[in-house]
């Protein structure tokens, strides 16, 4: 394996003329290697998006290097970068260009030089993965909320990436929506190695991370396997987290004197730990 | 304010090539005081509702009724700003609503529009950013150089700054992390009770649904199919699936236990700690019996 993507040593403020403002990312190294999915979570104004917007070369740092693909990102080899990661922003509205769904989606490929043909076919698949195949004609910004949503997914999905990042991409999408988008995921990353970097408030969406990075004011406060960092307990909730679902009822349940016999993590451990310890013959 | 759609329907566009019909006859009424939810699949029409609740959108056929305030297909309605003043929606994106230079003009905005002193205005200003979980600091910045969920908030507390009777929230959560999520729609729900608020609620979220509203319905392409209380709203899993809906997760959880355990639970638990409250006194009356 080898590292996708690599910060060292990163510090970005959006005022460099001011220092009275606070930095938006402080001194944040890490790495993710080929075919890794990691996710980062945090509070608002944490550094997120930040980060997503220095890999994508929209922002440079002040200190510090973004290395994608092996080299450090700069102006020259921008577009080349850009052609190879598929990014979803936070809010879509930022990122239509085209006057139709079908035109928006098949933008990045027509700048990455892809023929006419095999563009055509690559935006129907995509729109069709979302469930949006019925709306190529429709202007962008004349659609829902979830609709712009999956659009914008469908953008990044067609220019068949090696690295996804998806910056609250799901947080408009309903259970099934979400659950589809993120099956479409997993899929692409067992079927091509993606390589996927997902920025989430959504607890369930970070567990199914190999990786976490936990920020917290600028600086990267942890960094580890979900069990690892939501074993932090009552110190997510001071950061601005939370516990996931079945540790959050599990400890729920032992408050109210029920007994368990871990941690389960997930839903399914917390059904078996419960039923073996309390209904089992 | 009660608030009644009669037979509402509504298409953007309409009569011209692009003329989309959003919705289909939607009976609803919404008691005044009562927090109802409104879930629904993806362009299920959730938002194109919300936007009939202060006028911004009028009905293509039909009617809406808000306090004494009837809109009807057709018509001409002069005098909207007491709905304006009176119905506070926070949008599903909140950059739709900011446009000041600053956070703080941003939330003085309205109330000074409708007489409040600036003083005071701003005193309020700075109460409700720290209400909804920000710095101070965040009052002389542009509501466009924040973060997503930043944002969020202020958009947030626009909205009540204008002390509004009917608020109106669309996925007010998205975009907000898990702390906040949850301090958030606890702030909406003191608000809800301590003034009594009539509250509106579009949510992708069952969780917040079944803990929060006492009436729910059910937005299926364009129409308004179902409406109840959320324990039989959540009670028929078949129904909602074939509205693509899906139960909370402890409901979900609580039928997974069930299978394993041969056996149904005297109810259905809506949140958490009803679930965690329940299991615990059914264990202590099993042990009391043998
Ligand atoms: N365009 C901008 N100009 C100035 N400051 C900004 C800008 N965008 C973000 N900031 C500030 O930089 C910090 C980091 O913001 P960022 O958007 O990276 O946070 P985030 O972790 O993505 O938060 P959220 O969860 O709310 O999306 C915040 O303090 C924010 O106010
Ligand atoms: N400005 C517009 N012009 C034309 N059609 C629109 C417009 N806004 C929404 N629509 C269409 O109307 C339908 C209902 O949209 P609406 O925004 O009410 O859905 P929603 O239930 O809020 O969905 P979501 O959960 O995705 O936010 C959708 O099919 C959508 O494409
Ligand atoms: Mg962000
Ligand atoms: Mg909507």
């Amino acid at each position: 394996m080898r590292a996708i993507l690599t910060l060292n040593n990163v510090t970005f403020t959006y005022a460099p003329e001011d220092s009275s403002i606070k930095n938006a990312i402080e001194d944040v190294s890490f790495s993710v290697q080929e075919g890794e999915w990691i996710a980062i979570v945090g509070h608002n104004g944490s550094g997120k998006s930040t980060i997503a917007r220095l890999i994508n070369g929209l922002i440079f740092p002040q200190n510090g290097t973004v290395e994608v693909i092996g080299e450090p990102l700069n102006e020259d080899n921008l577009w080349n970068s850009r052609s190879q990661i598929g990014m979803v922003f936070q809010n879509p509205d930022n990122q239509f260009v085209g006057a139709t769904v079908q035109d928006d989606v098949a933008f990045a490929l027509e700048n990455n030089g892809v023929p006419h043909d095999e563009m055509v076919k690559r935006v129907r698949e995509a729109l069709k993965q979302v469930n949006m195949d019925s709306f190529l004609n429709h202007e962008p910004s004349h659609l829902s909320g979830g609709q712009k949503q999956r659009v914008a997914i469908a953008g990044a999905l067609a220019l068949q990436p090696r690295m996804l990042i998806l910056d609250e991409a799901t947080s408009m999408l309903d259970p099934q929506g979400r659950q589809e988008v993120l099956s479409i995921v997993r899929e692409l990353r067992e079927k091509t190695g993606l390589t996927v970097l997902s920025i989430t408030h959504d607890l369930e969406e970070a567990m199914m991370a190999d990786r976490l990075l936990f920020m917290n004011g600028g600086k990267k406060f942890a960094e580890g396997t979900p069990s690892e960092i939501f074993a932090m307990g009552d110190q997510l909730v001071k950061l601005g987290l939370d516990l996931p679902f079945a540790l959050k009822l599990g400890k729920l349940l032992q408050i109210n004197g029920v007994n368990l016999s871990g941690e389960p993590m997930t839903e399914e451990e917390l059904v078996n730990d419960l039923w073996i310890s309390n209904f089992k013959n | 304010m009660d608030i009644k759609l009669q037979k509402l329907s509504f298409a953007y566009a309409p009569g011209t090539p692009f003329e989309k019909r959003a919705l289909f006859d939607v009976d609803l009424a919404i008691a005044s005081g009562s927090y109802q939810a409104i879930i629904g699949h993806t362009g299920s029409g959730k938002s194109t509702i919300l936007q009939h609740l202060n006028a911004l959108l009028k009905p293509t056929e039909g009617s809406i009724q808000i306090g004494d305030k009837v809109i009807t297909a057709g018509k001409k309605e002069k005098d909207l700003r007491p709905i304006r003043q009176k119905v506070g929606i926070v949008f599903q994106f909140p950059e739709h609503q900011l446009f000041e230079e600053t956070v703080l003009k941003d939330i003085i905005f309205g109330p000074m529009n409708f007489g409040v002193p600036e003083e005071e205005a701003m005193e309020n200003a700075r109460d409700l950013v720290k209400l909804v979980g920000l710095p101070e600091a965040v009052l002389e910045k542009s509501p466009f150089d924040l973060s997503g969920g930043q944002m969020r908030r202020v958009a947030i507390a626009g909205v009540l700054a204008m002390e509004p009777d009917v608020i109106v929230l669309d996925e007010p959560t998205a975009g907000l992390d898990p702390r906040g999520r949850k301090e958030i729609m606890d702030l909406f729900y003191q608000l809800h009770q301590k003034r009594n608020l009539t509250t509106i609620l579009v949510t992708h979220s069952m969780e917040d649904a079944a803990r929060y509203a006492d009436q729910i319905a059910i937005m299926h392409e364009g129409r308004c199919v179902l409406t109840g209380t959320p324990r039989e709203i959540f009670s028929d899993i078949e129904t909602l699936s074939n509205y693509r809906l899906e139960v909370p997760q402890i409901i979900h959880f609580q039928k997974q236990l069930e299978q394993k355990a041969g056996f149904s639970f005297p109810k259905l638990c809506l949140t958490e700690e009803e679930f965690a409250s329940m299991i615990s006194e059914w264990l202590q009356e099993r042990r009391n019996q043998s």
